[in-house]
C-alpha cells in the first residue's frame, strides 16, 4: 500500500470525523434514534429474565443495524451537497482509496453508537453484556454491516429516492452477517459452548473480508456516473 | 508543441437521447476559451467528460496530453475544475477544506501553498471561518482556491457566476484574471457574454452537440459577441 494512497485514507476519514464533531448531526440522529428503539423493546415488550436473554441479542442487532442505516445515508448525502462528490472524485488518487476512508469513519460512528446502546440496554434490561466475546462479535459485525454499506450508500447516492433505496438493498445483503452475529452474541450471553459459536463467528469473518475485497474492486464503478 | 485539449468525433448519449454529436475541439497551451451555449446544449455534459467525471461514449479525449478515460489518473493531477456548486465541506473551515483537498492531492509544503492560495483568492482573514457561514461569493473564490492549490495546468469554469451578484461577480472576475495570467489552458462555460468577452481568447459556440462556430478574440475586434453568437445559433 503506498504513502499516497494510505494519507488519501486516512484524509477522508480526518475530514469525516472533524466535520461530524463539529456538526454532530450524524452520531445525534444515530443516537436517538438508537434509544428509541430501545425504548420501544422496554414497553412492547414485557420479558421476564429468561426470555430477555434470548431476545437480546437480537433486540442489540435491530437496533445497530436501523441506526446504521441512518448514518450511512446521511453520510455519503454530505457528500452529495454542494457538489463534494465530484470533488473526490476528481482527486488523483485510486478511488477505493475513497471508499475505505468514508468505511473507516462510518465504522467510528457505528463503534461510537454501539459505545453507549450496549451499556444503557445492560442497564434497562438488567443483563450483563461486556464478555470479550460478545463485544469481538460486535465488532466483526460492524465490520461487515459498514463494508457492505459503505459500498450501497455511494450506489443508492446517485439516486433521487436514495433514503429509501439504501435499505432496500442493505437489508437483504446483511442476512448472513445479522444472522451470523445475531446467533453468535446469543451464544455468548447464554454461555454456549466455543464450539456452537466459532462457525458464526467464521461466517462473520469470511463475509467482512470477501464484502471488503468485492467493495475494493467495484467501487470505482459504483461511483461512477 | 501539442494542444493541451484535443478532443475528436466525441459522443456522448444518455440512453436514446445525443447530447454530443461528433464534437471536434482543441484548445492550445495558455488559450482562455469560453465555451458559450443555450441551456442543454450539452456545455456541462462536455466538461465533466474532460473533467474524467463522465465516460464518452465514442470519440478521442486527450486532456495535457494524456488519454480520457484510460489516463484519468495521470489528467486529474493536471486538472483544476470549478463548478457552480463549490464542492467544499460546510462543516469544515477554508483551512481545513484546503488542508483535505492538499492531502488528497500530495501537495508539498501544504501550510504555505494554503496561505498562498487563501491570500490569492483575499480568505486570509476568513481562514478559521466554518465554510457553511461564507456567502456565495466568497464560496466560489474559495472554490476557485481548492481547484488551484495542486498548481494544475488546465482549469475548467463551470458557469462559475451562477448565482453571483454585481460585486462577487467583479471580485470574481479579478481571481479569475488571476488564474489565467498564470498561464494555465482556461476553459469556461457561460451565459453570461459580457463577462465571456472580458476575459476568454477565444469563443466557441456549441450547438445541438457539436461546436457551430468559433472565433479568437482578434478576429471579433470589429463585430460583436452577442451578434456572433447569436449568428452561430441560427447558423
Amino acid at each position: 500500500m503506498s504513502t499516497s494512497y494510505l494519507r488519501a485514507i486516512l484524509a477522508v476519514t480526518w475530514k469525516d470525523l472533524t466535520a461530524e464533531l463539529r456538526s454532530r448531526e450524524l452520531l445525534s440522529a444515530m443516537l436517538v434514534f438508537s434509544v428509541l428503539v430501545l425504548l420501544i423493546f422496554y414497553f412492547a415488550l414485557e420479558l421476564d429474565v429468561q426470555t430477555r436473554s434470548e431476545i437480546t441479542a437480537g433486540a442489540l442487532w435491530v437496533t445497530f443495524a436501523f441506526a446504521g442505516t441512518l448514518g450511512l445515508n446521511r453520510s455519503m448525502a454530505i457528500e452529495k451537497d454542494r457538489g463534494c462528490l465530484d470533488g473526490l472524485l476528481l482527486v488523483p488518487v485510486d478511488r477505493s482509496a475513497i471508499y475505505f476512508g468514508k468505511a473507516l469513519s462510518n465504522l467510528a460512528f457505528m463503534l461510537a453508537v454501539e459505545a453507549i446502546v450496549l451499556p444503557l440496554y445492560s442497564i434497562m434490561y438488567n443483563v450483563n453484556l461486556f464478555y470479550p466475546g460478545l463485544l469481538g462479535v460486535t465488532l466483526l459485525g460492524s465490520v461487515g454491516y459498514t463494508a457492505v454499506g459503505t459500498l450501497l450508500s455511494a450506489m443508492s447516492v446517485q439516486t433521487r429516492t436514495r433514503d429509501v433505496l439504501l435499505p432496500i438493498l442493505l437489508f437483504p445483503v446483511i442476512i448472513p452477517v445479522f444472522v451470523a452475529a445475531v446467533k453468535a452474541s446469543g451464544g455468548f450471553l447464554n454461555g454456549a459452548e466455543w464450539s456452537e459459536i466459532i462457525p458464526w463467528v467464521n461466517i462473520l469473518l469470511v463475509y467482512d473480508v470477501i464484502f471488503i475485497a468485492v467493495a475494493f474492486m467495484v467501487f470505482d464503478f459504483v461511483i461512477e456516473e | 508543441m501539442s494542444p493541451s485539449i484535443e478532443v475528436t468525433r466525441l459522443v456522448k448519449r444518455f440512453g436514446l437521447k445525443n447530447v454530443l454529436r461528433g464534437l471536434d475541439f482543441q484548445v492550445q497551451s495558455g488559450e482562455f476559451v469560453a465555451l458559450l451555449g443555450p441551456n442543454g446544449a450539452g456545455k456541462t455534459t462536455f466538461l465533466r467528460i474532460l473533467a474524467s467525471l463522465s465516460r464518452p461514449t465514442l470519440g478521442q479525449v486527450r486532456v495535457a496530453g494524456h488519454r480520457l478515460p484510460e489516463q484519468s489518473a495521470a489528467v486529474r493531477r493536471r486538472l483544476g475544475v470549478v463548478s457552480h456548486l463549490p464542492l467544499l465541506y460546510g462543516d469544515l473551515t477554508a483551512e481545513e477544506n484546503l488542508q483535505f483537498y492538499g492531502r488528497m492531492y500530495g501537495v508539498p509544503n501544504l501550510n504555505v501553498r494554503i496561505q498562498e492560495v487563501l491570500d490569492m483568492v483575499g480568505l486570509s482573514t476568513r481562514r478559521r471561518d466554518l465554510v457553511r457561514t461564507f456567502s456565495r461569493g466568497m464560496q466560489q473564490r474559495l472554490a476557485i482556491g481548492r481547484a488551484v492549490l495542486h498548481d494544475p495546468d488546465v482549469m475548467l469554469f463551470d458557469e462559475p457566476y451562477t448565482g453571483l451578484d454585481q460585486d462577487a461577480s467583479e471580485m470574481l472576475d479579478s481571481v479569475l484574471k488571476n488564474v489565467a495570467a498564470a498561464g494555465r489552458t482556461v476553459v469556461m462555460t457561460s451565459h453570461d457574454l459580457a463577462r465571456a468577452e472580458d476575459l476568454a481568447t477565444r469563443f466557441d459556440v456549441l450547438s445541438r452537440g457539436v461546436i457551430a462556430a468559433s472565433v479568437t478574440r482578434t478576429d471579433l475586434q470589429n463585430s460583436n459577441l452577442l451578434t456572433f453568437y447569436k449568428q452561430a445559433l441560427a447558423g
